[in-house]
Formats: C-alpha cells, structure tokens, sequence
C-alpha cells in the first residue's frame, strides 16, 4: 500500500492544471485543455464496460450524439441549459440500459459489431427524423452570452466538473461489490456466474455507467459549440479514439484513462499541428504499436526496470 | 439427520439426438458423501450442469431444501448454497489466490463487503493450507494448487451441497492424499458432498454410498462394497479384475 494516496494526488494537480490553463496560456492551449478534459469524462465511462467488464464497446459515440440532440432539443424546447445537460444524462443511461439488456448476450467480437451498429443506427434515426432534428442540416443551439473568452473559461471548468464526477464514480466502483464483480466477469465470465455474480445485471450497470456520463458531457459540447450535425455528433472515429485512451493510459485502473487521454492529445495536438496530411496514419501506428508492445498500457510498464537499464536508478539491494 | 437436501426427479436431457440424461431420479441426504461415478461419456458432468443450472432439463424436477430449482441460473445456485468445483479449473487467473477466493465470499457467500469477504477468504485459506500463496496471482499455481483453489473458492460460499467435479484428475498420488484429506475436513463440517471420481481408491475410502451412471441411466446405487460386486457395474465400468481384486480385498477386511 506504498502509493495509495498517489493516484488521487496526480488526479488533483492534473485538475489544477487543467482549471489554471487560462491564466497563463494562450487561447488555443485552454481549447485543448477544454477538449482534453471532455476525453477524460468519455474515456473514464468507457473504462466501466471497456476497462473493468473488458467488454469492448464501440458505442461512446452514439451516447456522446445523442447527448448532443437530447439536449440541444430541451434547450430549444425552453429547458435551462443546465438541467437540459442532466435531462440529456437521463435520457441516455435510460437508452443505454435498453439496449445494454439486448446486446450483452452476446460476447467478444459480436458485442463489439452491435456496439458499432448502435452508432450507425443511432445516427440514420437522427438524420433521418428530418422534422424533429433537422436532418442532415443540423440544428443551432440557444448559445450563452459573453464573449468567446468567458464562455470557453465556462466550458472549461463544466468539462473539468463532469470528468471529477466520472472519477468519483470510477473510485466508488472500483472500491465495491460492482467493481470486483466486474473484474471477475473480465477475467472469467463463466467462473463469475459460478460464484454467485449476477452477470447479466452487472454487465448493464456497466454499460449504462459508461453511457452517462456521455451524455452529459454531449449535451454540455452541444451548448458550447451551438450548432450539431448528424455526422459531427456521431462520429465514429470518436468511438475508436476514446478505447485507444483508454488501453494507452490503462484499462480497469483509476488513472490509466486520465494519462491515457492526457498521453493521446498532446501527441496528437503534436502532430496535428506538425504532420497535417499524416495524423490519421499516426493515429494508426499508435494503436498497432499499443496492441503489440502495450497490452496492460502505460501503466503496466515497469519504469523501475527501465530506469535501471538507462542507469537511471542504482542496482536495488535484494528485497525479499 | 436424513432430511433429504437435493433431490434429481425424472431428468432427461437431450442434446439433438443425444439422450444425454434418461429419466434420472436420486436423492441427497443432509450431510452424506455420496460418489457419482461411470464411464467417459455417462453424463455425470451434464448431470450437474443440471443441478446447478448451467443447463435446463429437457424434462423433469431439481429440487432443493424442498424448494423447485429447475430453472435457476448459475449464479442463483451459487447463493442458495449449491457450490461446485469444475473438471477443468477455472481461476480468475490475475486475481491474487485471496481475491479469488474472496470472489466467492462476496457474491456466493454474501459477505456484507469487500473486506468482510477479504477475512473469510483468509480464514478458507488457512482451512485449505493456502494461506502462504495468498497474494500470488492464481497463475502461478500448480495444477494441485488450483484445485485446491477451487475448493477454496467454493468453500467461501458456504454452500450447504458441494460437487466435486473430478478434483484428482491430473493429480499424482501423494497429492490425491492431501486432496482426501482436505475433502474429509470439508466432509467433518456438515456439507453434503457428491464427488465425481474415477479413481477407486478415492471412491472406496471416502463415500458412504455410490451412484452407478451408464449412458445417462443410473444402473446401481448401493454402498461401495456392494457397487464392486454388482455385476452390471463390474460389465459397464470397472472391468473383471478390478472387481476381483477389490472383491478380493473387501472379503479379506
């Protein structure tokens, strides 16, 4: 129990961080800091079904837009922004718990192909469902007063209040009944149900865990940026990146989303701004780098044993 | 002291043409040892995958402590107090020894937390000579080791019936003594055991009575001196000179 307080330790700074951005850098680094704390909220949800249930699901991005359209709908129907964010958060978990129920009978590579369906079809509804949601046009947002400035200080600490919340959860599960049960159905499914877990169950409520806290933070990027669209608020490329954070940093561990994401953007940001034509590429060696040399992520790295061979670290004396 | 605790009434179980369980029916008595053996493909792992809700009967009645529990599932089994151990060992393999076993404190068991499941854990580990691999990760177990884990692991459960799903198989001989030694203990505390068993040896010195499976029929059930010399049981499963040479041994002692 050397280092029990030291995940919370780094969690905190990592908030301060984040949280003094505008006060020493540029407006581009508090956008960044902004979008970095909204990845953090995602991946942190999705390490409950990705991470400890080591259920691969694809389906951030479906929670993520209808978040968006769930919200954005309540704000033009009148409801204040802030409750039309926790509307948008009831609305998904309720869909996520629906279809959770459907699709956690199946295991492996066909629950990750019906997570991925959930994104397409949820997208083809909503663009489909013209006189509702504009369609393919889109739909403008009630946007909030004051200057871009102001209101991206806002943003910044709403993204950074949702991904506190998401870690609470996190911390909670992961000293619990539910999150010891999940690490069993992680490890051995059929062993899990043999000692008593109720599977089924427990496999949902990680689900829609992972579902939540998508929809908060859709809702709240919907308010921000006022205006959504189909193919922006569905984005499948958003439903691979936030799995990638999450394997990088860590699965099924308190910090590993929040370094994975942290690690991800600023490489990105990196190459974003360094390598225009070739991110995508990047982004692909990332993940087929990762997936051979990284299996348990960034946090599975033993940093003792490679500080030793750099001679960064004496020789220890032989501990028992 | 008879109260019967678990009773089969008239399974069968069909896989497509396979009659895998034919119209079975036996009763487990509180706190008896009871050995269920047969030849490879006689249905006694489907037989408990019956019990324990692992698979549906395709006709016929489980009934538990007189309750009907035909349709339960795995994990329902598992609290009402009907452990198993599995043929193959099936470990949370990068959990610690102690967490494994504390998995079935929790959920099986209904341990009130995590740290009250973390002490029965500790103590079955202590029950089952465990204790000084507590907190290597199951993996790195041997074979012996695991299965004694899954003891352990279903120990933590409390279960009132425990079926032993061939738990020497792949063990050598001094290991299958600790293993009887260990089944004697869990057998001194009042637990119902059913042990599926091809090892004679183990079946004679440990069961009060034998069940007999043939192609998913029970052909003989009786005490383990009668069973050796029941002919149809000698002709399905044991073979002559086993039979003469145990016969043998029961007539001299």
């Amino acid at each position: 129990m050397k280092s029990r307080w030291l995940p919370y330790a780094l969690f905190a700074a990592w908030v301060v961080v984040l949280a003094t951005t505008p006060l020493w850098g540029s407006n581009y680094i508090v956008r960044v800091a902004i979008m970095i704390a909204m990845f953090t909220g995602l991946t942190l949800s999705w390490n409950f079904i990705g991470g400890f249930a080591g259920y691969p699901s694809f389906s951030t991005a479906a929670f993520f837009g209808i978040g968006c359209y769930a919200g954005a709908l309540a704000q033009r129907a009148g409801v204040p922004m802030v409750l039309a964010w926790i509307v948008a958060t009831v609305v998904v978990g309720a869909i996520a718990a629906a279809l959770g129920a459907i699709i956690l009978k199946m295991r492996g590579h066909y629950f990750a192909i019906a997570s991925i369906g959930i994104v397409e079809v949820a997208r083809l509804i909503i663009s489909s469902w013209g006189s509702l949601t504009g369609g393919g046009d889109g739909l403008n947002v009630p946007l909030m007063s004051g200057g871009p400035n102001a209101v991206a200080r806002i943003f910044l600490l709403v993204m950074i209040v949702i991904m506190i919340m998401s870690f609470i959860v996190t911390v909670i599960v992961d000293r619990s009944r539910l999150g010891f049960g999940l690490r069993c159905i992680q490890q051995n499914e059929d062993a899990a149900n043999m000692v008593g877990v109720n599977n089924r169950l427990y496999k949902v409520i990680a689900y829609t865990l992972s579902a939540l806290f998508c929809g908060t933070i859709g809702a709240a990027h919907a308010s921000w940026t006022g205006y959504i669209d189909p193919s922006d608020s569905f984005s499948i490329l958003m439903s691979v990146k936030v799995p990638v954070m999450c394997l990088l940093g860590g699965p099924g561990t308190l910090l590993g989303p929040v370094i994975g994401t942290a690690a991800f953007m600023m490489l990105e940001e990196v190459f974003w701004a360094n390598f225009l034509d070739y991110n995508r590429a990047i982004l692909g060696a990332v993940i087929v780098i990762l997936i051979f040399f990284l299996p348990g992520g960034l946090l599975a790295l033993r940093y003792r044993d490679i500080a030793r061979r750099f001679g960064l670290l004496r020789e220890p004396k032989m501990a028992a | 002291m008879s109260t019967t605790i678990l009773a089969a009434e008239r399974l069968n179980q069909r896989f497509g043409g396979i009659q895998a369980i034919d119209d079975l029916s036996f009763a487990l008595k509180e706190g008896e040892v009871v050995a269920l053996i047969g030849p490879n493909g006689a249905g006694k792992t489907t037989l408990v995958n019956l019990l324990t809700g692992v698979h549906q009967p395709t006709s016929g009645r489980v009934r538990f402590e007189g309750v009907d529990v035909t349709s339960q599932k795995p994990y329902q089994a598992a609290r009402r107090g009907l452990a198993r151990t599995f043929q193959i060992v099936q470990p949370f393999p990068r959990m610690t020894v102690l967490e494994n076993v504390a998995a079935g404190a929790l959920f099986g068991g209904a341990s009130p937390s995590v740290a009250a499941a973390m002490d029965t854990a500790r103590e079955q580990l202590e029950f089952m000579e465990l204790a000084q691999f507590a907190d290597r990760p199951a993996s790195a177990l041997t074979l012996a080791g695991r299965k004694r884990l899954e003891l352990a692991k279903s120990m933590a459960m409390r279960p009132k019936v425990l079926m032993l799903d061939e738990v020497n198989a792949g063990l050598n001989s001094s290991e299958i003594d600790g293993a009887l030694r260990l089944i004697r203990k869990i057998a001194e505390r009042g637990i119902t055991i059913l042990v599926i068993e091809h090892l004679m040896k183990v079946v004679m010195s440990l069961a009060e009575r034998v069940l007999v499976l043939h192609h998913g029929q029970l052909i003989a059930e009786g005490g383990p001196k009668e069973i050796v010399r029941n002919s149809k049981v000698v002709e399905a499963y044991l073979g002559q000179k086993f039979a003469d040479r145990f016969g043998g041994e029961a007539a001299n002692g």
